[in-house]
């Protein structure tokens, strides 16, 4: 579960978000929207601990992952060190078996500037689930491949999502993505942002 | 996906050996020419005339021995330069608090002659072993810093924000995320480090130790003896590149494998 209270966000004098307050239970997927620019990956940073300069609260489990824009693999490692590298405790074999689930379980030797733009996806989908985390956060990760990877992708990721079932908050710019992903959605509107309502799924 | 390049690659590096070996003739041939048109062996003998001077010292384990006593102070002055510039690179690379702090010390510690820093630790610290080796550490620090430095800089913030969101432990992130991006910077630091290394080493033995190479180059100056002095620095050159290429380069080759995969 991942409750997030947060009063007020600043980046020097400009306050980017106030107010914000909701709940992402455990095995519920929320999607965030709103216009560019208006705070959602600022939000997303907060949510995931990388950025910790706010006013508020944000409870977050131990086992959480991310997937961020770009894939954001270990160039210099093999697919399957980029796995048990960043989680340690996991074991090779079911690092393996992560990799599979993907579909890239014969790529698991080779660098990520070798695989494909698809299987470096696949991969960072695999680093995400591959220790079944408890609250899962995707930061527009399909938003730069054409529209035939980034259904396959969606696909993925919810059959994925369905096996994990994590607290899930993602952020996309696609009606469809949130409309295929999402119990509920959530909008961030105004300046400085804050949730304009919640529409119910 | 990007081509392979294993067939092309060995072939560039065969031509790269050619024209290695054809520059250093050249150089000889360059030396043997001087030497002919000089023709006072005194001041310039021919290659060939080094070669008994050579087989002498070697027979006597003199050379061996000062050669020896010098690649001890530079492995030592290097190891030391690089961890302790490899530290404060990294560090005032990420931290700017630090880095301007510390940065005009830089500057200083930059601009400051070989020469200075080694006669004052000699001065200080005495005519010893410790006095040498931090003498020349001293002077190849600043450098190492600011080479890694800026590597320190150009960190990628995504992977940060990775390693942190998975929690990664300090020593994994270190190793698997930090080092391999510094990885060029400390090759190009670890090289331009031996080269200059070597060389404060010998000012250092010149000035206040009674062996190794610089110690033998000023014996063989005061008695004004050309071959002697071209013997002993030849020998050490002749290492010093056996190191660079033997050593240094397929290190260098080794952490690139991935971006050439």
């Amino acid at each position: 579960m991942i409750t997030v209270d947060v009063k007020s966000k600043r980046f020097g004098e400009s306050e980017i978000l106030r107010d914000i307050h909701f709940v992402v239970a455990a095995g519920e997927t929320v999607a965030l929207q709103g216009p560019s620019g208006i705070g959602k990956t600022t939000l997303l940073r907060l949510i995931a601990g990388i950025d910790g300069a706010f006013e508020g609260q944000i409870d977050r489990p131990d086992g959480l992952a991310m997937v961020f824009q770009e894939p954001t693999l270990l160039p210099w490692r093999s697919a399957l060190q980029n796995i048990t590298l960043v989680h340690p405790s996991l074991g090779e074999e079911r690092a393996r078996a992560a990799l599979d689930r993907v579909g890239i379980g014969g790529k698991a030797d080779l660098f990520p500037g070798q695989l494909s733009l698809g299987q470096q996806r696949r991969l960072a989908l695999a680093r995400a689930f591959a220790a079944r985390p408890q609250a899962l956060i995707l930061d527009e990760p399909f938003v730069s491949l054409d529209p035939d990877l980034a259904s396959e992708m969606i696909e993925l990721a919810r059959a994925l999502i369905e096996e994990v079932r994590p607290a899930t908050l993602f952020v996309t710019h696609s009606r469809e993505e949130a409309a295929s992903l999402s119990d509920r959605v959530l909008r961030l509107a105004g300046q400085p942002a804050t949730l304009e309502a919640i529409a119910p799924g | 996906m990007r081509p392979r390049c294993r067939p092309d690659c060995s072939r560039r590096f065969n031509d790269t050996v050619i024209v290695r070996l054809t520059s250093l003739i050249g150089l000889l041939a360059l030396w043997i020419i001087a030497a002919w048109i000089g023709n006072d062996p005194e001041v310039l003998p021919m290659p060939g005339a080094l070669l008994g001077p050579f087989r002498a010292e070697v027979a006597s384990g003199a050379l061996p021995y000062h050669l020896a006593m010098t690649l001890i102070r530079v492995a030592w002055a290097f190891v030391l330069a690089m961890s302790v510039g490899l530290a404060l690179g990294l560090v005032m690379g990420l931290s700017p608090r630090v880095d301007k702090w510390l940065d005009p010390w830089l500057v200083v510690f930059l601009n400051l002659p070989a020469l200075v820093l080694i006669v004052l630790c000699y001065l200080w610290i005495g005519l010893n072993e410790t006095a040498a080796i931090v003498a020349v550490t001293l002077n190849k620090i600043p450098n190492v810093t600011t080479i890694i430095r800026e590597g320190a800089r150009a960190l990628d913030p995504d992977l940060r924000a990775m390693g942190q969101v998975y929690r990664m432990s300090r020593r994994s992130y270190l190793r698997h995320v930090i080092l391999p991006q510094l990885a060029p910077f400390i090759a190009a630091a670890a090289r331009s480090g031996v080269a200059v290394i070597w060389k404060i080493v010998l000012v250092a033995e010149f000035l206040g130790r009674s062996s190794g190479i610089g110690f033998q180059i000023h014996l063989y100056f005061q008695l004004f003896d050309v071959a002697h002095v071209l013997v002993y620095s030849l020998s050490f050159i002749a290492v010093m590149l056996a190191v660079e290429w033997l050593l240094l380069q397929p290190w260098e080759r080794r952490a690139r494998r991935w971006r050439r995969a």
